[in-house]
């Protein structure tokens, strides 16, 4: 068991650095970058917490994690108390611990981050959920409660926003459903963030945990479709609606449908959810492009030029219209790609995708952009250079400029008000809706937003579905 | 996962087989498909409905061998289970008693899912004439079936075989030659065939469906892989389809697009049957 360090020994102690696959040798696999800490790295980062109270990285955590009290467990090598401790409120750590942007929510409030080197929470909680998987360890049982055991739960989309509501009702007894449409529970934890940064197989295991603490998920079962909303409202006692965003947006310009070019969430699920990586021991096949072009600058852009550089591409390049510092990707996914080699063509907008006689991509054309005033979201607005136009030579182009609301569940549930965008309107703090027996919750009220935010947005509807059902 | 309730040879490549799927029988109407995976290793492959008994709680599937997925979905048997079974999806048939009669088109496969169309138009007291065709007699599918579901039933085979010769666009303009209180057309084939025709009923000034079958992934709009092009306009064929207006559609971009994957089709078909000899 390790000791607690002193306060000005915390204070002088860096952040422990976690290992990493080198750039040459991972640009050519699909495996986890970030290998992960040791025990030893573990415990030497967890002795830096100052332990404060009240937690100001509680506060910036959506899941509410009991931080520092994990964090004090681990310096124990108390494995199963630090994991449990997490698990009360967060049912997917070993994903929140991967992907979650913590400069942002804990690690962003955490006391530490004004020297420059908050606790590395998200590494920590990695280590706890990883360990308590290779150990196999159990999660406390679900209250029984004759009350709420009677009560029926129905909720659409398996993505993380439904899975933490369901976790979280399901562990106080109620009996809840999560209707799915794809053929594989997890939402864009599993059919769009890249293996490499999220292995499908931690993913897999967290969903099961939550299918063994009772939650009945039924995969294959498109609401809208097979049922619809009202029929849910007549059968169930509330409903949470968790559908995500995934309809992809293009941009309308001429070539946009040759062959070669594709929306990210295509791409993405071709290789994640389908595993074309693996073509042909997997069926689904996907382009494997030798210069490959991204129109985008956001997460999904560097998740799709990073997985066209290990399907192979020699060149994979990002094509942004405005500069680096305005690109909306995590500063850490940028650098990543950098390490990797990709190419930023900044400050470039295309026009048209250009194809040869068979109708497949040869080459983008492009027009330089210059940044003007700032626009409604504060960043410069990018203006055309006229006649700055160029091509580039590319076989494949991914379009990953975002998504949108898919109208599929919407049109189904009557009473249920949207914005214009086709989003459900939902109270912020509760996730109720305009009917009084549906909630919602994640990307589908917010838009396109994180992991964290709709798994709070789940926590959130399911302590309001509690208090309605049981007032 | 989806148990096999029986198969049927019907053809050398083509063969026919109810699935179970209880709640997918329930809501399917005409015009509707499903997606379906062998295995775990499996890739989604998109099928249109022939029939549905919502009381017995299967679903009809009528395939062709022509690659890889669908000669290992030929190879699957009775009592054996698909990894994965999803519909009813994309939007039904808009139905209704019209009142002069209704041509239904099939040709080749695309008898399939002709049929449940023309089955509920003629319950909804509609005159159907349809009009099936196929390169030989061997085959032309579900000729008892279409039978039934129609008032009139005319075959074409390519070869002569069985019924007239030629090909069904040519039997479409001669029975519209002698015919003019037709009031709609449902048109459902290989792309081809439905371009040519189309062109064939708009000559007689005759409204046209058409049901695409691009590639797709998902299958309820969440990709953009089935992106066809309608009067101009980038639709997404799982959910703003299958069927369209087919004056509209541009058949041209959706053979090109149809054959992305020819190369990688070719090496796993030859892999997994190099395998199978093994
Ligand atoms: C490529 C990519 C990378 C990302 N990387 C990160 C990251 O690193 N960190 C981060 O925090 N966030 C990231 N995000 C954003 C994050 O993944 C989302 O904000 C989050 O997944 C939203 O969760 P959700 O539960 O609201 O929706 P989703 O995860 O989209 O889940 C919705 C689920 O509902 C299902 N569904 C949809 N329609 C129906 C229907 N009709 N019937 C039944 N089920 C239906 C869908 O199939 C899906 O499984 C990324 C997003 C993408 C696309
Ligand atoms: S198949 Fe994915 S959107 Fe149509």
């Amino acid at each position: 068991m390790a000791e607690r360090i002193k306060p000005a020994e915390k204070f002088k102690r860096e952040r422990t650095p976690m290992k990493e696959q080198a750039p040459l040798e991972r640009i050519k696999n699909f495996k986890e970058v970030p290998l992960g800490y040791t025990l030893e790295d573990a415990i030497a980062e967890a002795q830096r917490c100052l332990q404060c109270n009240p937690a100001a990285c509680i506060a910036g955590c959506p899941a509410d994690v009991r931080i520092p009290q994990f964090i004090d467990k681990v310096i124990d090598e108390d494995i199963e108390g630090a994991f449990l401790e997490i698990k009360k409120t967060n049912a997917l750590p070993a994903v929140c611990g991967r992907v979650c942007p913590q400069e942002d929510q804990c690690e962003g409030a955490c006391v530490m981050e004004k020297k420059g080197k908050p606790i590395a929470i998200g590494r920590l909680e990695r280590f706890v959920a990883d360990k308590a998987r290779e150990l196999n360890l159990k999660d406390a049982e679900p209250t029984r409660n004759a009350n709420t055991a009677n009560k029926k739960i129905a909720i659409v989309g398996a993505g993380p926003a439904g899975l933490a509501c369901a976790a979280d009702l399901v562990k106080l007894g109620y009996d809840v459903t999560i209707f799915e449409a794809l053929h594989k529970a997890g939402g864009v934890l599993i059919y769009g963030i890249p293996e490499f940064r999220l292995p499908k197989s931690i993913v897999g295991y967290e969903v099961e945990k939550i299918r063994e603490m009772g939650v009945k998920i039924y995969t294959d079962y498109v609401i809208g479709y097979v049922k619809k909303v009202d029929d849910l409202v007549e059968e169930y006692d509330a409903v949470f609606l968790a559908n995500g965003a995934g309809a992809p947006s293009f941009f309308g310009i001429p070539g946009e449908n040759l062959k070669g070019v594709y929306s990210a969430s295509e791409y993405l699920t071709r290789s994640n959810l389908m595993r074309a990586f693996d073509f042909p021991k997997y069926d689904t096949p996907i382009t494997k492009g030798k210069k490959v072009a991204v129109v985008g600058g956001g997460n999904v852009a560097m998740d799709a030029v990073r997985t066209a550089k290990r399907l192979g591409a020699d060149d994979a390049i990002i094509v942004y219209r405005r500069s680096r510092t305005e690109m909306p990707a995590r500063a850490e996914e940028i650098e990543h790609a950098e390490a990797e080699g990709i190419q930023f063509e900044l400050l470039t907008n295309p026009v048209k995708v250009i194809g040869d006689e068979n109708g497949n991509v040869k080459a983008l054309e492009c027009v330089k952009m210059e940044l003007g005033e700032p626009d409604e979201s504060g960043r410069r607005r990018p203006k055309e250079i006229p006649g700055s136009n160029f091509t580039l030579d590319v076989d494949v182009v991914i379009i990953a400029i975002g998504q949108n609301a898919n109208p599929i569940v919407a049109r189904s549930a009557t009473g249920v008000e949207t914005n214009k965008w086709g989003y459900f309107v939902a109270d912020e703090e509760t996730g109720k809706t305009t009917h009084p027996k549906v909630w919602a919750g994640g990307d589908i009220v917010t838009g396109a937003a994180t992991v964290i935010l709709a798994v709070g947005a789940g926590k959130k509807a399911a302590k309001s579905i509690h208090e309605t059902l049981s007032s | 996962m989806a148990k096999i309730l029986k198969k049927e040879q019907w053809s050398e490549s083509i063969f026919s087989m109810l699935i179970e799927a209880n709640e997918v029988a329930k809501a399917a109407q005409p015009g509707q498909f499903i997606i379906l995976i062998t295995q775990e290793s499996g890739e989604r492959i998109p099928l249109t409905i022939a029939d549905a008994s919502p009381e017995e709680g299967w679903v009809q599937i009528v395939f062709q061998v022509v690659g890889k997925s669908t000669y290992e979905l030929s190879l699957m048997n009775e009592g054996d289970n698909l990894y994965s079974f999803v519909g009813p999806l994309g939007i039904p048939s808009e139905l209704e008693k019209f009142d002069g009669k209704v041509i239904m088109v099939g040709g080749g496969i695309g008898i399939a899912p002709i049929h449940p169309i023309a089955k509920k138009l003629k319950e909804m007291g509609n005159h159907v004439v349809s009009i099936i065709g196929a390169k030989t007699s061997d085959l032309l599918i579900m000729k008892d079936k279409m039978e039934k579901a129609s008032t009139e039933l005319i075959i074409a085979t390519d070869d002569g075989s069985e019924g007239t010769k030629g090909f069904v666009n040519q039997v479409l303009e001669n029975y519209l030659e002698k015919e003019k209180n037709v009031s709609q057309s449902w048109i459902i084939g290989p792309p081809i065939m439905m371009k040519f025709t189309v062109q064939s009923a708009l000559k007689y000034g005759v409204k046209t469906f058409v049901s695409l079958n691009p590639i797709m992934v998902d299958g309820t709009g969440m990709c953009g892989a089935c992106r066809v092009t309608v009067g101009g306009k980038t639709k997404f064929a799982c959910v703003d389809g299958p069927e369209f207006d087919g004056a509209l559609v541009d058949f041209d971009e959706l053979m090109s697009r149809q054959r992305q994957y020819v190369e990688e089709e070719k090496e796993a078909y030859h892999m997994c049957l190099n395998e199978r000899r093994a």
